[in-house]
């Protein structure tokens, strides 16, 4: 059968790749584009570990196929740092020991990058509810929840 | 899946036109936050998947006039929470279907989607019934319009015929003084499938109710419209009484599955106090409008 060629924008960069029409966005990230820092876990969108930004909407890449994403922008983990430099969430996660074996990170890092880009001074509950998508079975998520509201913080003190 | 085609639809036509053509064997894919985990797990294994999401008439939010709005099969809940119009006029309607799932999914999962997977449980299926919206349906024969409580057969089974496909839900205008709410139960508080839910949707002026349709879910094999609800409701000033004897009659009509997320008397019983915690609700907004 014939592949489906699609054209997308990754982390600001063209990129156009075939795919087989039963293949995911998870699966073209991971096994194609080498952007193996998305991670499957659950496969059914329950734990969030695939979130990626498309077109600016949180979605699990898990739960799509690849051959939806033409024409949009997907933004994945390895676009977070810049030029080698963390991203501010990127870094606090570290200094607050956001992590532990680390599998779910990605899907976390994005889905706060995500809410913050929608909703810079959220809330404690607010926090909570957004990435009730996003499951860690290490942290117990507290230090998670902090991390992401002292970003908060950091950006409106230096805006 | 191996086998599985995919076209991405431009138009209403096309879309219809291919699934006809797949013979029962393709599926409409919205968001595909149900369809791919079905795909998945060999639940379903349709010959092809039809992308309609860059149908114009599925994807759009639009108020035909004043208060009166239609929305569009494949509409997520993200898109659909942007709209502050629609929020206002409908909030029930609005929360049934941002209680589906986490921020990822609502960023993909359509309301026609969750009309169309036919479960039971359907969170936005009741607040839509209460709601007295239209389903607007195109196939290979035209197009047809159903009210949404005639939708459902029985659980995961529609009305839709072989190359039928639902374009998008027609709201009733909004009158002033109305307003409505969706409550649901679940043994966690988020990230769950009802056990019960309620829908209810209300005109109340000068402390007399002039119009009320009120919807169960999950506790019948289709989600209902409780008929005898709106007669007993409309007229009266809506005090405890006459809402004790709607409430029986709501758990009177409950006839529901018995599992391990909620037994028959649970469900029965909790269908009878949502009613109620839904009915004051909506009531609060409209004093609040």
């Amino acid at each position: 059968m014939a592949k489906i060629q699609v054209s997308t924008k990754i982390n600001n960069e063209n990129v156009d790749y075939l795919c087989e029409p039963h293949d995911t966005m998870l699966d073209v990230l991971r096994n194609q584009l080498e952007l193996t820092g998305s991670k499957e876990s659950c496969g059914s969108g329950d734990c969030g570990s695939c979130s990626i930004i498309l077109d600016g909407e949180l979605v699990c890449s898990c739960l799509m196929l690849a051959a939806e994403a033409e024409g949009s922008k997907l933004e994945t983990i390895e676009g977070m740092s810049e030029g080698g430099k963390l991203h501010a969430l990127q870094q606090k996660f570290l200094e607050k020991a956001a992590l532990q074996c680390g599998i779910c990170t990605p899907g976390f890092l994005m889905a706060s990058k995500a809410l913050l880009d929608h909703n810079p001074s959220p809330t404690e509950t607010e926090v909570r509810f957004w990435l009730a998508g996003n499951l860690c079975r290490c942290t117990g998520y507290d230090k998670i929840v902090k991390a992401v509201l002292e970003v908060a913080e950091d950006m409106k003190e230096s805006a | 899946m191996s086998d599985t085609q995919y076209l991405a639809a431009s138009t209403i036509e096309e879309a219809v036109n291919a699934h006809s053509k797949a013979n029962g064997s393709a599926r409409f894919l919205a968001g595909g936050t149900d369809l791919l985990v079905q795909i998945k797990s060999g639940i379903r294994k349709p010959n092809l998947v039809i992308d309609v999401k860059k149908i114009v008439e599925l994807n759009s939010i639009e108020e035909i006039s004043e208060n009166e709005f239609v929305v569009g099969a494949s509409v997520s809940g993200v898109n659909l929470n942007r709209n502050k119009k629609f929020s206002k006029l409908w909030p029930g309607v609005l929360e049934a279907f941002r209680l589906i799932g986490s921020e990822q999914i609502q960023g993909r999962a359509s309301l026609g989607g969750n009309i169309c997977n036919g479960s039971p449980a359907g969170d936005s299926v009741p607040a839509l019934i209460a709601a007295g919206c239209m389903a607007l349906i195109a196939g290979p024969n035209g197009k047809r319009e159903i009210p949404i409580e005639e939708f459902h057969i029985g659980p995961g089974k529609t009305v839709l015929d072989n190359g039928e496909m639902l374009v998008s839900l027609k709201f009733p205008k909004r009158e002033i003084n109305s307003s409505d709410a969706y409550l649901r139960m679940t043994p966690r508080t988020e990230m769950d499938i009802a056990v019960v839910g309620c829908g209810v949707n209300i005109t109340f002026e000068n402390n007399v109710c002039t119009a009320a349709r009120v919807s169960l879910g999950a506790v019948a094999p289709t989600p209902l419209l409780i008929k005898e609800a709106s007669k007993i409701m409309v007229g009266s000033d809506l005090n405890s009484e006459i809402l004790d004897n709607v409430s029986k009659i709501c758990m009177d009509l409950c006839d529901p599955i018995d599992d391990k997320r909620g037994t028959i008397d649970y469900r029965t019983k909790v269908a009878g106090v949502l009613f109620k915690r839904a009915t004051l609700t909506t009531i609060d907004r409209i004093k609040g409008n």
